[in-house]
């Protein structure tokens, strides 16, 4: 019987993704070094903004600015990091509910280890010094009592 | 809200309103989101069948259990039944080209391939469905539905167990076969023919 065939297979798109007006302006923001939410008719703000309301599917268009501080919902430790994560160290994933917004976001939380974590924790934005419109300007989250 | 969807919504129109930081700034329009997936591929029996004979210069189909049809590549089923089809075909290396596109821009990580480049539906001669595969050998505004073409085979000493064993598909330069029994529609005239007699 012949030997087992096996390859090394690669599945790669170079997408480039126009963004219309809304996460637009939330990566505008990002570029700039703020955090953008979109408020609902109803006066809740979600951060990340999407471009409709989740429940009336009706156009959302009032950004607003949140954060940069925030408290920590939930999280997870990952180590060690898969080739093509952002981040080159071990890192928690957390969700996010930044100030001023009513829905949690998902990032990278900046600690050297998972006892620093805890969930109902302050955290706060640390942003990257050169920023191109990317979510990837947010460098991640660090303790709220560790910003420098 | 009455819906036209030919009428874009206001969240598309760009009337939104932004906190006074970016009243004055030049707004982000486009993002980058390339996406990779890396993955070990690990051929069942009837892809390594097909594979391992390629290091021989055969092409091997399957043949349906339940109406004699031939595919290639094998997948060790008739997918229109269910049916397993352990019963391997040798095909011969020869067939005419079912349906076709012209590349004329540069795909990114495929340098190898100078444009305009023509992929196509290679169908064998004794095969009920075509394959992908390049037609060279051939202007591009040459090539056409019908056309006979032979496969262009690497050097013996460069061969594997592979399917890029066949650099690309030549045209044989025998007369075409009529387009109503090109391609596809060989197979959806097969396919009623059967249903009439059935």
């Amino acid at each position: 019987m012949a030997e087992r065939l096996r390859a090394d297979l690669v599945l790669e798109y170079p997408f480039t993704r126009t963004t219309g007006p809304v996460i637009g302006a939330f990566l505008t923001g990002l570029r700039e070094g703020i955090i953008l939410g979109i408020r609902r008719p109803d006066g809740t703000v979600l951060c990340p903004p999407t471009e409709y309301d989740p429940e009336s599917s009706e156009p959302l268009t009032d950004l607003v600015e949140v954060g940069p501080g925030g408290e920590l919902v939930s999280w997870t430790w990952v180590d060690p990091p898969r080739a093509q994560s952002p981040w080159d160290q071990p890192h928690g994933l957390g969700l996010i509910r930044l100030d001023g917004a009513d829905t949690p976001m998902v990032h990278g939380l900046l600690v050297e280890s998972p006892e620093g974590l805890s969930v109902g924790m302050r955290v706060t934005a640390r942003w990257r010094p050169e920023r191109e419109g990317h979510i990837a300007d947010l460098e991640g989250f660090v303790p709220e009592d560790a910003k420098q | 809200m009455s819906a036209d969807p030919r009428i874009p919504p206001a969240a598309l129109s760009g009337e939104v309103s932004l906190p006074e930081q970016l009243a004055d700034v030049e707004p982000v329009r486009s993002v980058r989101t390339p996406i990779r997936l890396e993955y070990d591929f690990i051929p069942g029996s009837a892809s390594s069948g097909y594979l391992n004979a390629f290091a021989d210069r055969k092409i091997l189909g399957q043949r349906s259990p339940v109406d004699g049809a031939v595919f290639v590549p094998p997948r060790g089923v008739d997918p229109r039944h269910g049916a397993a089809t352990p019963d391997y075909v040798e095909l011969p290396d020869t067939g005419h080209v079912g349906g076709f596109c012209v590349t004329r821009l540069p795909i990114p990580g495929r340098d190898d391939l100078e444009i305009p480049y023509v992929s196509a539906w290679i169908h064998l001669d004794g095969a009920d469905i075509g394959f992908l595969g390049l037609v060279a050998g051939i202007d591009t505004s040459e090539v056409r539905m019908g056309m006979r073409v032979r496969a262009v085979w690497k050097p013996d000493d460069e061969l594997g167990r592979t399917a890029e064993n066949i650099l690309y598909w030549a045209p044989t330069g025998e007369p075409d076969i009529p387009v109503t029994a090109a391609g596809t529609n060989a197979w959806h005239a097969k396919q009623a023919a059967a249903g009439e007699q059935g």
